[in-house]
């Protein structure tokens, strides 16, 4: 994985040298809470509703065992002993004091993470496909463009100040774990006669007004990656409504004036741009980081133990069911690590739970830790003989939920627990959703299964593309929740359609039962999944069942 | 039945800490809602929030707060606010810790 380099060890010090005085000074009194907000948004610390948050970037999710080990330090010397991972992700710290965030940069700084883009309207974090380098059904490892990327877009100053927020995710798998379509720019990874390149899609995001993003190239070769993401980039910068938030998206730029504007000056722009960049540099460069990104060694293993534990132990056999993950290696599976525990809050580790992963990381795994957006850990290399003791280790220590994919498996934004901009919770509902399919055993039988829920119309929990999504608002002063249903954030992605009405906190849970029931008796078998039942069938038959019942319940 | 009495409070989170606060009858800043100082007249509320506002090396992001002044104190008119009273839901990590 990449490792710093002087000049951004160098870059990294400077800038946390900055933010500490910076600091100083708010505290002083020499700045203002005005001047000081967007100094500390730069460096992605936040006011919430009950203290500060400091958000760290990940870069394409992937961490080291030191790393990881050094987040769980933070958590335990500078927070309440647990970090939250985000559908972004990213590692946010809900608690920190405003006198100690130097301090942990400072830290982060040590093991080659920090915390710069995190939030502000500006380039943020480039996110990946958890499985990078490691899934069979890859192209070709993604990293090192996201790396250069990252590289790119790291302190740029034409885009310090977009209209909105920006956010790019980036494949190289047909199969799109990184949600690409809902994405400002998702970048899709292509061979075309041999050559591997880009299919660009512009103009996806969630929020208040979703939308699938548009393919405005479907090939752009490696060598012109840069430079047509700056003219993207650029071009949004000049079209972007600054005059209202709301409509400041690429994703409104692109709607507003049209996929083939918006692409005839993103080419010409391009066509400008393209000579300044020197190709060769950057092909010296990204052949450097592909280096550093070098497949590792995957020796040959037995694999009996694996097979036996398979057959002995039904606790492993269902956990191995759902967590694992094909491996392009033989003999080496992906594993997945809930952060979904039935009850726990989604995305949540404790330090002590950091700590074992990175042990873990290292006995088993390379001591590489990846995570997703779906607010799990992976261990991306881990040998099928191997699997039964790592299990072993993970139930001890409450890790070994066997739930990825399934009905529990929920992404979960803070909502109004945390968040200032929330109008009604998500964790409280996502767990009882979590408990209430735990105790009646539906999960396995329901079988794979997305339930994404926002605490508000931002989105962040991802509501729109889940099977089911819940969104959570604010009625006349009561916590309400609306539901969608048939989104799908895949390569196939769709946003999901709003069933009705809302329902009140206390029937939302009932209410998410009487969908699964339905689909229980209206699929074909049990091959058929939730969201193929759905799209055979439409949503009637689940929007009878979700308001006959509750009209039957009020009689 | 008696009506609980629409009050404002001066609310904020502290700047070192991010806290929430109220501003007290003493003019300091509390953890406790139940120790806050309860505005009836909306003229005091927004003299007394102007007068915090400028209070920057203490506070942040300052504002009037709707409660209800019922038999047991003051309570929150709105579910954020209880929020911010009592702390998250999932961990008894906020005020809700300090009993």
């Amino acid at each position: 994985m990449y490792q710093y380099d002087e000049f951004d060890r160098a870059f990294i010090a400077e800038r946390n040298r900055q933010f500490r005085a910076q600091v100083d000074r708010r505290i002083d009194g020499s700045l203002t809470e005005e001047e000081f907000r967007p100094l500390r948004l730069m460096n992605g610390l936040y006011l919430q509703l009950h203290a500060y948050m400091l958000r760290v970037a990940i870069p394409y999710g992937t961490l080291n065992s030191a790393q990881l080990r050094q987040l769980a330090m933070i958590a335990t010397r500078w927070d309440k002993g647990y970090g939250h991972f985000t559908t972004r992700q990213n590692i946010q710290y809900n608690w920190p004091r405003l006198t100690d965030v130097p301090d942990i940069l400072d830290a982060l700084a040590e093991v080659g993470l920090h915390a710069i883009q995190t939030s502000g309207n500006t380039i943020r974090n480039v996110t990946s496909d958890q499985f990078a380098a490691a899934a069979a059904d890859e192209i070709e490892d993604p990293r090192p463009y996201a790396e250069l990327i990252r590289q790119w877009s790291t302190d740029h100053p034409e885009f310090q100040f977009l209209p909105r927020k920006f956010k790019i995710a980036i494949t190289g798998s047909p199969n799109d774990r990184a949600v690409t379509k809902a994405h400002d720019i998702g970048l899709r990874m292509v061979r075309q006669n041999g050559e591997t390149g880009f299919e660009v899609i512009v103009g996806g995001g969630l929020g208040r007004t979703p939308m699938i993003g548009k393919v405005i190239r479907d090939f752009v070769p490696v060598a012109d990656l840069l430079p047509y993401l700056e003219a993207i980039v650029g071009t949004y910068n000049l079209l972007g409504r600054r005059d209202n938030k709301y409509k400041a998206r690429i994703k409104i730029t692109v709607h507003e004036n049209g996929l083939e504007k918006v692409r005839d000056l993103v080419e010409a722009q391009f066509r400008k741009i393209a000579p300044q960049f020197d190709a060769g540099a950057t092909a010296q460069h990204l052949a450097q980081l592909k280096q550093q990104f070098a497949a590792p060694d995957l020796p040959p293993r037995d694999d009996q133990r694996y097979h036996d534990a398979r057959r002995i132990d039904g606790v492993f056999r269902a956990w191995a069911d759902t967590n694992l993950h094909p491996h392009r290696a033989a003999g080496y599976s992906i594993v997945t690590i809930s952060l979904k525990p039935h009850g726990g809050t989604p995305g949540d580790a404790t330090d002590a739970q950091m700590t074992l992963i990175a042990d873990l990381a290292d006995r088993y795994a390379l001591g590489e830790i990846r995570v997703s957006h779906e607010q799990n850990l992976v261990l991306p290399h881990v040998a099928l003989d191997d699997l039964p003791a790592l299990h072993q280790a993970l139930r001890a220590a409450g890790l070994a939920t066997a739930n990825v994919g399934l009905a529990s498996d929920i992404i979960a934004c803070p909502g109004m627990d945390y968040c200032a901009l929330a109008t009604a919770r998500s964790i409280p509902v996502a767990q009882e959703i979590a408990q209430h399919v735990d105790a009646l055993k539906l999960e396995h039988d329901i079988g794979p299964l997305k339930i994404k829920i926002s605490g508000c119309i931002n989105a962040c929990g991802h509501h729109h593309v889940g099977h089911i999504g819940i969104l959570g608002l604010d009625r006349a002063g009561v916590e309400n929740y609306q539901i969608t249903l048939g989104g799908d954030g895949s390569e196939d992605a769709v946003i999901g359609t709003r069933t009705g009405p809302g329902f009140a906190y206390d029937q939302i849970v009932p209410a998410v039962e009487r969908i699964l029931r339905a689909y229980l008796d209206l699929r074909r078998d049990r091959s058929e999944t939730f969201l193929q039942a759905y799209r055979r069938l439409g949503a009637d038959p689940f929007k009878a069942a979700l308001y006959h019942t509750e009209q039957e319940d009020a009689a | 039945m008696t009506q609980a009495t629409p009050v404002k409070v001066v609310t904020a989170n502290s700047l070192i800490e991010g806290d929430v606060v109220w501003l007290a009858k003493d003019g300091s800043w509390t953890d406790s809602l139940q120790s806050a100082n309860a505005f009836t007249d909306k003229a005091d509320a927004q003299t007394a929030l102007e007068q915090a506002n400028l209070r920057q090396n203490e506070v942040v992001g300052c504002y009037l707060a709707d409660m209800r002044l019922g038999p047991t104190g003051l309570e929150p008119a709105h579910f954020r606010e209880d929020f911010r009273r009592r702390g998250p839901s999932n961990y008894a990590h906020g005020k809700q810790s300090q009993g």
